[in-house]
């Protein structure tokens, strides 16, 4: 009872400070400086539609690189965590069969989902999207295809040699724009193109594309490392 | 029309937070689906706010990650933990490594 | 409207940071540290929103050259996307940890793991 009530004050504590906050704030009439520059500036310097993906490609594209290496790690620790003390025979588990709807019906939308993940990362630039949802997207195909059977066994080291190279190709083309255009992740390596066509604003549907896949190669090794555990 | 999209607005948010209520809330037996599942409603109803708040960008990501991903990992790992969900049920013979 | 967004938001976090504090089984922390970052990424797109303005994508509704009047911030999105993303790879790990700590005790109960105290 007294570990709730100090919960409950402390909660009241911090509840306070946020209404303080909240009192204080008034909403903007004009963009502030930042969010003018990169209004102005989006279409001809970078070319590419969407600003939210200027932003995280080229104009800060050195905080998307850490958070790259964030998820790896992640998924890496969980990779590591989770395999240390595994036993070596596997019992078998006696599951309920799954039905042919969802066999079936899992073949046949797999390859749908995965296509519709591409779609939206190679369009990152011209729509709302890019390799985030995309990558999220391909795992959830994965996900489909692990409930229809759950005892499929993913190759780990294709995942793992998609996810490598996606990260080393992307630190490439990184380390290609101080050499070739001017500063690190710039994406005038490629010929800027046409505003709004598919094939334009440089080398941003390639960074994005790449980190599409290794976010979702990523996300995938999750699930599979996780639904690999024992049972208890 | 700006008095649809305050009045979902505020119908959407009083939804977020009976739902976010449930998911802390909630006691029992099979009390631990129910909590897990109503946090999945909690990202979902929150990707529908980043829409009405102007952020498609935002939303696509939310309602993937948040909705789908995160709700099967919990799912996941409380399948394997067959006797857990009970705080404070102990199992007969703790594993030693 | 943004401050009913806002006043959600950090409602969420609040309850959130009760779910965590008071609940004893290690999962349902974990489900109350999701419910929370939720708040959070609520209450800083609430920051950026303008009234009367659109979302930044230039197409055939927000042409090129008046740009500057007719959309919302658009760095809150930027960072709010890197928070989702990392937020459930945290989420993931914290799993990772909890699956390990109940093969090795045979218990959820947060109460029971006293080889730390003195």
């Amino acid at each position: 009872m007294i570990k709730r009530f100090i919960a409950l004050a402390l909660l009241v504590g911090v509840g306070l400070i946020f209404t303080t906050l909240m009192m204080t704030y008034e909403p903007d009439a004009n963009l502030n400086l930042t969010a003018h520059y990169y209004a102005e500036h989006t279409a001809n310097d970078v070319g590419s539609a969407n600003i939210v993906t200027a932003i995280l490609v080229t104009y800060r594209g050195l905080d998307t690189l850490g958070e790259v290496t964030v998820l790896f790690l992640a998924s890496s620790i969980i990779g590591l965590v989770l395999s240390l003390g595994k036993k070596q025979n596997k019992t078998l588990r006696n599951l309920v069969p799954v039905g042919e709807l969802l066999t079936t019906g899992s073949l046949y939308l797999a390859p749908i989902i995965v296509l519709l993940g591409v779609y939206v990362f190679v369009n990152g630039h011209l729509t709302p999207g890019g390799g985030f949802p995309g990558g999220a997207i391909i795992a959830s195909s994965m996900l489909l295809l692990l409930l229809s059977d759950p005892l499929k066994h993913f190759s780990h080291g294709l995942i793992s040699f998609v996810e490598s190279i996606s990260g080393f190709v992307y630190v490439a083309l990184g380390v290609l724009g101080i050499v070739m255009a001017g500063s690190f992740l710039d994406n005038r390596i490629l010929p800027l193109g046409q505003f709004g066509e598919l094939i334009s604003a440089g080398a941003i549907p390639l960074i994005y594309s790449l980190i599409g896949l290794k976010v979702g190669a990523e996300f995938s090794s999750m699930l599979a490392n996780l639904s690999e555990m024992e049972d208890l | 029309m700006s008095t649809f999209m305050l009045v979902m607005t505020v119908v959407l948010c009083i939804a977020i937070l009976v739902a976010a209520i449930v998911s802390i809330q909630v006691k029992g037996d099979k009390s631990m689906p129910i909590a897990i599942l109503a946090a999945g409603l909690v990202s979902l109803l929150a990707s529908v706010l980043f829409l009405i708040l102007a952020s498609p960008d935002v939303a696509m990501t939310e309602a993937a990650i948040g909705g789908g991903l995160s709700t099967f990992l919990f799912f996941f790992v409380l399948a394997r933990m067959r006797s857990g969900e009970q705080a404070g049920h102990e199992r007969s013979g703790v594993k030693h490594d | 409207m943004a401050y009913i967004a806002m006043a959600t938001g950090f409602l969420l976090i609040l309850i959130g940071f009760y779910g965590a504090l008071t609940n004893r089984n290690l999962l349902r922390m974990i489900v109350a540290f999701t419910i929370a970052n939720s708040g959070v990424n609520i209450v800083i797109i609430a920051i950026g929103y303008m009234h009367g303005r659109t979302a930044p994508i230039l197409d055939s509704v927000v042409p090129v050259a008046e740009a500057a009047n007719r959309i919302i911030d658009p760095v809150p999105q930027a960072l709010v996307l890197t928070a989702i993303v990392i937020g459930v790879g945290v989420t993931a790990l914290m799993l990772a940890f909890a699956y390990k700590l109940y093969e090795r005790k045979g218990t959820l109960d947060i109460a029971k793991f006293t080889e730390l105290k003195w």
